[in-house]
């Protein structure tokens, strides 16, 4: 997801009874769903596996901003414009929120950011996929947010409080960037056949990335284990991505454009449909760095941080100038 | 809506010709420079501001469109038919176009970016609250409207001017360079033609002329507050009637209509 | 990591006669550009009508360690609250 594949420090789950007494107290709470706030006694490992989560999290809204960023001086009309400039706008807003709730836990923005730019930490492989035509700003939307928001609506329920609080506020008001997204799909496959085309090759393009996005499967992944014990991963990655399939085809099927799977095909025995081997080759290069993208993405980001230096310095230098002067607005 | 309402309104004829050039003038300043402003979006210098500029842009797209919109109202009833906001933003060419030259001129740095607003803003929000008295109810509608939030973005911008004057001596540097690069691009702001005396005579447009003293008062103020010198110039781009009001653009418009309109071009006809 | 701007918790009215209510967080140089953030970032949605911000560091907060100390003592005050007295049906406007 937008936290793929995040690092536990666990080879397995602990048992209660390898516990110290505060740890189990700790876990005893998360299991009768009282949440935990920021003052809270918590396990290391636990701190450490949210600052983690979050903060991946939280860079994806980052450097999710630069794909459809990269249409929004292109978009086809004027009220287009305006929707994507707002949805692009919520972005940044939902990696604020998130840094915000990282921060509760000891660790500075500053400091996350500058572990974004050094490589340290990953954000969601997704967003090193270039977006080519106008139509991959509506696959976005209909897929990746699609993707997210299945994510994320459990993650409102998760066991800390800030980043659950936050969840809340970001699934509020991501709720008309999927619809957007699928609006503008709806828009090129109704339009001409070179605009059907566009939608055509921008499904094809993004439904495999989209599919990873869920991160590797179950049987891979420990800390998956772990997570769900300490309720900050409250469904699994092979669940979640069914879902997101039952859910997508349909729709794809209404819009007339098919998914670029030769096994995709409804199971009646499963109740699910059916689809093809995931390239994981591919997932993995992207996270190491090799993605179309990465390399870009990241240099954009750190451009924009490093040329807003002088900024953020003479902010603070100013606002400390009218402090000494005792002239400081309230 | 027929010409009668409008002559009723006190428009002498050949009003709407000149009212369409003018609300065109509105909206195209705002569409271009929300779209400068775009190009920000996922940029800022730290993410509180990145959401605080992409408002702005936010707000200026919306009163683009608005004036566009009305623009291809005031069109119809002169010609018969009118031209929707994104025909009108999407499918003229830059000698159509009636936004000052201030607005299209590349972003630069931040210090840029602010320094246009700041010029940009005081003179919008002078002009929008003269509007909202104007003759023509949905001038006034529109400007009431809009000046609200301009009242926000002179606000902004001034802040940022003085925090940057008055901040570390490279910003400071960077703030003086910025307004003393753009300042022959204010004088646009404040002329007059043939177009606007029509409208003035009628009490549908505001004087610009008139607006040039307080919004000097507000730029000095402002920048004595932030340690910088007023630019000392006295040539002014576009202020002799060959502006980017009347269609004469700098070199920067063409290059923003581009990759602004390349969709509509690419595929003409089609629906978005 | 010097020139970082302080952290700010955001409050706001959302409607007229509400009390403030926390929203969140954000960082600003000074007070009066909080309040202008918290604007942009808290309110895009038409959610407020006021804005209070204070520094994250000036909050004083109650420790979790004195959890029950501090409040399982007004758990056993249950007269406090009006369920604690039952009334005849027959008795009205009590």
């Amino acid at each position: 997801m937008y936290a793929q594949m995040v690092e536990t420090g666990q080879k397995s789950v602990r048992a209660l009874a390898d516990m110290s007494s505060e740890e189990r107290a700790f876990q005893q709470r998360i299991d009768a769903d009282v949440k935990v706030e920021a003052a809270d006694w918590m396990p290391d490992a636990y701190r450490r596996t949210l600052v983690r989560q979050i903060q991946q999290h939280a860079h994806s809204e980052i450097v999710g901003m630069l794909p459809e960023g990269n249409w929004i001086t292109r978009a086809p009309t004027l009220a287009r414009k305006a929707i994507l400039m707002a949805k692009v706008q919520d972005e940044g807003g939902h990696g604020l929120y998130l840094y915000a709730a990282a921060e509760t836990l000891g660790v500075s923005r500053d400091q996350l950011i500058a572990d974004l730019h050094a490589g340290k930490v990953r954000y969601s492989s997704i967003f090193n996929y270039p977006t080519l035509t106008w139509a991959d700003i509506g696959a976005i939307g209909w897929l990746v947010d699609g993707a997210a928001i299945m994510n994320q609506i459990p993650l409102c329920r998760c066991s800390y409080g800030p980043y659950a609080r936050a969840m809340v506020r970001i699934c509020k008001e991501e709720s008309f960037h999927q619809r957007q997204g699928y609006d503008i799909m709806m828009k090129l496959c109704q339009g001409t056949a070179e605009q059907k085309a566009m939608a055509q090759d921008a499904l094809n393009r993004w439904w495999w990335p989209s599919l990873m996005m869920f991160g590797p499967p179950d049987a891979d992944s420990v800390h998956s284990a772990q997570s769900a014990a300490w309720k900050i991963k409250l469904l699994s990655n092979d669940e979640l991505r069914q879902r997101f399939v039952d859910q997508t085809v349909p729709q794809a099927d209404y819009l007339g454009i098919t998914m670029p799977d030769p096994d995709l095909k409804w199971n009646a025995g499963r109740g699910h449909y059916d689809f093809g081997a995931i390239d994981w080759q591919e997932f993995h290069d992207v996270l190491r760095g090799n993605g179309p993208c990465n390399r870009e993405r990241l240099a954009t980001r750190v451009q924009a941080w490093e040329e807003g230096a002088w900024v953020r310095e003479a902010a603070l230098a100013h606002a400390e100038k009218r402090a000494d002067r005792g002239d400081e607005l309230g | 809506m027929s010409g009668g309402t409008r002559a009723s309104a006190g428009a002498a004829p050949g009003a709407d010709a000149a009212l369409f050039e003018y609300v065109l003038r509105l909206g195209d300043n705002d569409v271009i420079l929300a779209q400068r402003l775009a190009e920000w979006v996922g940029h800022g210098p730290v993410i509180e501001e990145d959401i605080a500029l992409t408002n702005v842009g936010l707000d200026l797209l919306g009163q683009g469109r608005m004036w566009l919109q009305y623009a291809g109202e005031v069109e119809a009833r002169l010609a018969g038919t009118g031209r929707s906001e994104d025909e009108l933003a999407f499918l003229r060419d830059g000698g159509a176009y009636r936004n000052v030259q201030l607005v299209e001129l590349p972003n630069g740095d931040f210090a840029a970016t602010m320094a246009r607003q700041f010029y940009f803003d005081h003179a919008h929000l002078l002009l929008l609250r003269a509007l909202a008295r104007s003759a023509d109810p949905r001038v006034a509608e529109i400007a009431a409207k809009a000046a609200k939030e301009v009242d926000y973005h002179a606000q902004r911008s001034a802040d940022w001017v003085i925090r940057l004057g008055d901040g570390t001596a490279e910003s400071r540097a960077r703030m003086q360079r910025a307004l003393d690069r753009l300042w022959p691009y204010t004088g646009e702001l404040f002329a007059t033609d043939a177009v606007d005396r029509v409208l003035v005579a009628a009490g549908v447009a505001a004087d610009a002329e008139a607006l040039r003293a307080p919004w000097l008062a507000t730029v000095e103020r402002v920048l004595a507050e932030a340690t910088l010198s007023l630019p000392a110039g006295t040539w002014m781009h576009g202020a002799n009637g060959r502006g980017g009001r009347q269609g004469v653009h700098t070199e920067h418009l063409g290059h923003l209509l581009a990759e602004m309109q390349f969709l509509q071009r690419a595929y003409p006809g089609a629906r978005w | 990591m010097s020139n970082e701007w302080p952290l700010w918790e955001v409050f706001i009215r959302s409607q007229h006669g509400l009390a403030h209510k926390h929203v969140g967080s954000l960082h600003a140089a000074d007070a009066e550009m909080a309040v202008k953030n918290a604007r942009d970032v808290y309110t895009r949605r038409n959610e407020g009508v006021s804005i209070w911000v204070v520094r994250s560091a000036d909050i004083t907060a109650s420790s979790p360690g004195d959890r029950d100390a501090l409040f399982d003592a007004a758990k056993s005050k249950v007269y406090r609250h009006p369920t604690f007295f039952p009334m005849p049906d027959e008795v009205k406007h009590l």
